[in-house]
């Protein structure tokens, strides 16, 4: 199948810090694909020079084939790619409503907005609660609940989602990657998710990659990445049978 | 490209944006003609343009720089508006009058006679407040400029054209010190430096609340009214403080400003 979004040999940087070494992924249209990495990876860099937060020093970044790369954010926006950004940068100051208002900026249909706005309530019946409040007096999950819909509101077709679980108890997590779950699989929108919870995100995702300062150092689907002895143990937590060392030197070697 | 989360920042240049509305429209009255209210939106209008031409070659390259970097750089807009008004011939160092219809009219209650002139300037204020509030509550545009003055990093995000947006900022915020000038132009006089009377941004900004684009508006206006009265009205040296004694009142009844945050930031 067609990717709908792709990048290929993408490299970004901040000033002489050089963020991104060359990557290249695929995100296959109504598909879950998450990228892992340990702090300062890239992760969130790669999601902002796709959303044009970050231009590209080269390569090129594709949505449905046409190339998208170092357009302004509001274009790319317009395209149907929305970030959900880390942190989840909510108005403070604006209503509920209004921050959801503002996820929909982008679009002419009032009617669709309003219909729009009652079916994220569903997703999450608090932020009907709390409607006419400031999100800036949201609790963290609210306001990562309310991030999530006011990208809904932008209609997306692929969905950016930058560590949705960062702050949240393991309960409320749990919720949220459902909703995510039930994002994708109800609204077909195709989402491309930034982790650290590696366990939850293999959970509910359907490819995988793993990034090391700025480079995919494995790439396979989420099933076969859980099997992985450096994923389980890196990442997991598991301690893998046997005297493991040496060999895992060897493959580390493998992936530069 | 890259778009770092601005600082919200003061415009030092109100005060002079005030002085140019009210030298455009002084040549609007004198040169073409108009009458009274015409030159108030030729004023507001012309002002407008300005303060987006100003955003656009100004402000757009310091674009994502510390705030320090575009306070200095309002800052220098003040310098260089009053510098190039000493150049233009017509109007130059000297102070000017601007005609009203009702420079002299007073109305009597009982005892107490008050200046129309007054009661206009009062009037025509609360009127532009409530629009400039119904602006920033109701419409979507008047929302996205709290938006984007609130996180502007959140605003790219939502696909808000935050330099279009950025730049109808700065149109606004020159339209309506536009007005504040000519209103206040029969108190004050049109002079290069009646910036200095004017607006204050910093008790402005304080009074509406740091980082709100509505409060940074509204507050200039108030602070800008409240500071030519006292000079008009009271003695020799309270204009100077009226402004403080107002930015203590609001910060006593309201110590985050009038449109400022309520809570303390989540993080
Ligand atoms: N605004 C910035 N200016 C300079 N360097 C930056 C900036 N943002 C990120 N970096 C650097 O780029 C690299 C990648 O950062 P990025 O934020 O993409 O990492 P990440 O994988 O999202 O990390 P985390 O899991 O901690 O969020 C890091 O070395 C970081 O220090
Ligand atoms: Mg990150």
């Amino acid at each position: 199948m067609q990717p709908i979004l792709e990048l290929a040999n993408v490299e970004s940087s901040y000033g002489p810090v050089q963020a991104l070494r060359g990557v290249s992924l695929a995100v296959p249209p109504g598909k879950i694909v998450t990228v892992l990495g340990a702090n300062g990876a890239g992760k969130s860099t790669i999601l902002k020079t796709i959303s044009g937060i970050v231009d590209p020093q080269k390569g090129q970044i594709r949505l449905g084939g046409e190339e998208i790369q170092r357009r302004a954010p509001d274009w790319i926006v317009r395209k149907g790619v929305v970030h959900v950004p880390e942190g989840r940068e909510v108005f403070s100051l604006l209503t509920v409503e209004d921050n959801l208002r503002m996820g929909a900026y982008t679009r002419p249909d009032k009617d669709g907005v309003a219909k729009d706005i009652e079916r994220v309530f569903t997703y999450f019946p608090v932020l009907r609660a709390r409607a006419k409040q400031e999100a800036g007096q949201l609790s963290g999950g609210e306001q990562q609940m309310l991030a999530i819909s006011r990208a809904l509101l932008g209609r997306p077709r692929v969905m950016l989602m930058d560590e949705p679980s960062l702050g949240l108890s393991p309960k409320l997590t749990k919720e949220i990657f459902n909703i995510v779950a039930r994002i994708n699989g109800e609204e077909g929108v195709t989402i491309l998710l930034v982790e650290k919870n590696v366990k939850m995100a293999l959970g509910i995702a359907h490819y995988g990659y793993v990034l090391e300062v700025g480079r995919i150092v494995m790439e396979d689907t989420c099933a076969n990445l859980l099997q992985k002895d450096d994923i389980r143990e890196f990442y997991l937590g598991m301690k893998s049978a046997g005297a493991r060392g040496p060999r895992r030197w060897k493959k580390k070697k493998q992936w530069r | 490209m890259l778009i770092y989360k601005a600082t919200e920042t003061i415009n030092f240049a109100q005060g002079e944006l005030m002085m140019l509305g009210a030298f455009f429209a002084l040549t609007a009255a004198t040169v073409i003609g108009l009458p009274y209210w015409a030159t108030i939106l030729f004023g507001i209008a012309v002002m407008f343009v300005v303060g987006m031409l100003i955003e656009r070659t100004v402000l757009r390259p310091v674009l994502g720089q510390p705030a320090f970097t575009v306070v200095m750089v309002t800052i220098g807009v003040g310098y260089m508006a009053r510098g190039l008004v000493m150049m233009v011939p017509a109007w130059g160092t000297e102070t000017h009058g601007l005609p009203t219809p009702f420079a002299d009219a007073v109305l009597t209650f009982g005892e107490v006679t008050v200046p129309v002139q007054s009661l206009a300037i009062i009037g025509m204020t609360a009127a532009l407040c409530i629009v400039l509030f119904a602006f920033f509550q109701f419409t979507r545009i008047g929302v996205a400029m709290q938006a984007t003055s609130q996180n502007q990093l959140a605003a790219y995000y939502m696909g808000i054209p935050v330099r279009r947006i950025n730049m109808l900022i700065w149109g606004l915020s020159a339209a309506v010190s536009a007005f504040a000038g000519i209103l206040l132009a029969p108190l004050t006089f049109v002079h290069a430096n009646m910036g200095f009377i004017g607006l204050k941004a910093f008790p402005a900004a304080v009074v509406g609340g740091f980082g709100s684009v509505p409060g940074a508006i509204v507050g200039g206006l108030i602070i800008g009214l409240v500071e030519a009265f006292a000079g008009f009205y009271l003695a020799e040296g309270w204009k100077d403080i009226a402004a403080y004694i107002v930015v203590l009142v609001v910060l006593l009844i309201k110590p985050s400003g009038l449109f400022g945050e309520r809570t303390l930031k989540k993080v």
